[in-house]
């Protein structure tokens, strides 16, 4: 798969609550080879910030050859491209990692927090792929504020769970898919490790399969650098010693071959 | 215009080649970078055998740099000799192999081993801060430091570049024990010993807790060190530390450097190294330079 180094267009910036911003680029190499569940490094331009920023596709449209990164402001990186505006540039690095491999298979799409985002583009892969929307059930947990949910609805049957309560099921997504009672053959997933290690005890108690998306502070971003390994199962390929580079080998990887 | 540099016999294209560790053995940035502009690729640290390297977080920025605490994650040299020398070989490039070991019998091994290969020079790591044992060891103390170079030459079929630490409190008494050592050359700066708190979880930022700084931060430091190095020994200098573009690299070669190495800067735009080859014959045009030689070392 090609990776690109391109200087995008900011085609326009909204915050979608407080502190999570909906950033869209004109990138058109990048857009033609992204899927879902990849992301792309985000530069920064203050160089003497150096290191890029992984951010996940939220959208990928290969028709306008832009890409959209819905992302929280955690540091100066992201609060540097928070400030963009229509018209701008960006430097992005990618695709990058290797995405979903999606099945014609009854779907869990899960996402939590800032993992939520990537999900949106794997349901609508999943759907364009010839699903039926009753078969992807999407389980989304907030803090409060349900960013995307009306956009996830065009996908699938969405579940919601809120850590206040204020919407949906109290709690976090596995108690939103006992509460509901909800059934798939397959899960995609998204979010914060406690939550990916819940949802990899889930499916294996289930006997379904799991591909989880795993963050790490990361310096390359094309796996040259060996910054952001995870442990795995088996021995990996480039170095023998069974630690996967999250960037090169994942970020999807499917649960059964990483610890968490 | 003239821009090769021969270093112990070896003749390089164009002085500009990547730090050890940034770069894997190439594959990664060949989709982004023609390996054969460069003068050379110098792989990423490769032992005897596998080293798992450090627990994550690895990586973390800093205020004009970054630290890293990889621990020379590595496959082992039966690896690296079956995939990233043949790897290597596709291209018009010189092969660096950078060696790490925990003991010198650990450095032997890899260094016999390469004696049948065809690579073009081998760097001597003696200045990993990162790996407890070994590395660094070897690295801050001159006695050590002349013994791990002389050992490896005697086995050595390639030229050795030693690589240094800036973390002694004389660098250039280093360089002076690798000299008498054998050394046909000497790298610096690997990195300095630096540490970041995360405040908000009030603990390290690298699991590791301390960590490599590079990156711009640590020029000013390391072109002071390669002038101060340039005075003390007559072997040639691979000058790194910082170098993002060619004003940086040409920095080092007034210096005194013969040779320059792009490291952290392939993190922040992944064509960094064609750009200071690029960039460095744009500087002799329009100076007139007809040979790079004229420049090394130009600024006493």
């Amino acid at each position: 798969m090609a990776k690109f180094q391109e200087v995008g267009t900011v085609v326009s910036q909204n915050s979608l609550c407080d502190g999570i911003y909906d950033l869209v680029i004109r990138a058109q190499k990048i857009a033609s080879e992204a899927k879902a569940g990849q992301f792309v490094s985000v530069y920064c331009k203050d160089a003497s910030h150096l290191l890029p920023r992984p951010i996940s596709l939220c959208d990928i449209d290969k028709n306008s050859g832009t890409v959209r990164l819905v992302y929280r402001v955690v540091g100066y990186g992201t609060d540097e491209f928070s400030r963009l505006a229509s018209g701008d540039s960006i430097r992005l690095v990618g695709p990058l990692g290797n995405g979903y491999s999606l099945k014609n298979k009854r779907a869990f799409v899960i996402g939590g927090g800032i993992g939520i985002p990537p999900m949106l583009q794997t349901a609508k892969e999943l759907l364009a792929g010839g699903m039926a929307k009753d078969d992807i059930q999407i389980v989304l947990g907030y803090r409060d504020y349900c960013f995307l949910k009306e956009e996830f609805e065009r996908y699938g049957v969405v579940t919601v769970a809120t850590e206040d309560g204020s919407a949906g099921t109290k709690g976090n997504v596995i108690d939103a898919i006992r509460a509901c009672n909800l059934k798939a053959d397959i899960l995609y997933a998204c979010g914060p490790t406690p939550m990916l290690r819940a949802l990899k005890a889930y499916a294996s108690d289930n006997d379904i399969e799991a591909y989880l998306s795993l963050e790490e502070r990361m310096a390359c971003g094309i796996g040259a650098c060996l910054g952001c390994v995870c442990k795995s199962k088996d021995v990996d390929d480039h170095s023998h010693v069974n630690n996967k580079r999250v960037c090169a080998d994942g970020p999807v990887f499917n649960a059964q071959d990483i610890e968490l | 215009m003239n821009t090769s540099v021969t270093l112990a016999g070896v003749t390089f294209k164009n002085p500009v080649m990547e730090c050890s560790g940034t770069f894997g053995s190439g594959m990664e940035y060949s989709e982004f970078v023609d390996l054969n502009r460069l003068g050379a690729v110098v792989t990423k640290g490769v032992a005897n055998v596998p080293w798992a390297g450090n627990p994550t977080p690895r990586v973390v920025e800093t205020p004009s740099g970054m630290l890293n605490a990889i621990g020379l994650q590595n496959p082992g040299i039966d690896v690296f000799c079956e995939r990233d020398i043949p790897f290597l070989k596709q291209y018009d490039t010189k092969i660096i192999v950078n060696v790490c070991g925990k003991s010198t019998e650990d450095y032997i091994e890899v260094v016999e081993r390469l004696a049948q290969e065809k690579v073009d020079m081998l760097e001597i790591n003696i200045s990993c801060p990162n790996v407890k044992e070994g590395g660094i060891a070897f690295g801050q103390n001159p006695k050590a430091a002349f013994d791990i170079t002389q050992a490896v030459k005697k086995v050595a079929k390639q030229p050795v570049i030693m690589k240094l630490s800036p973390n002694v409190t004389d660098i250039t008494e280093m360089a002076r024990a690798v000299e008498m050592g054998g050394a046909d050359a000497v790298s610096l700066i690997n990195t300095i010993t630096g540490m970041k708190i995360d405040i908000n979880r009030r603990t390290f930022a690298l699991a590791n807790k301390t960590g490599g700084m590079s990156g711009p931060c640590v020029r000013p430091v390391a072109v002071r060190m390669v002038y101060q190095v340039a005075q003390a020994v007559k072997i040639p200098i691979i000058g790194m530390g910082g170098i993002t573009c060619a004003s940086d690299a040409l920095e080092f070669i007034l210096a005194g450097a013969s040779a320059v190495a792009v490291g952290t800067a392939n993190f922040a735009n992944p064509n960094a190294t064609v750009e200071v080859v690029e960039g460095i014959e744009a500087y002799m045009e329009k100076y007139g330079v007809s040979d790079i030689k004229e420049l090394i070392g130009a600024v006493r």
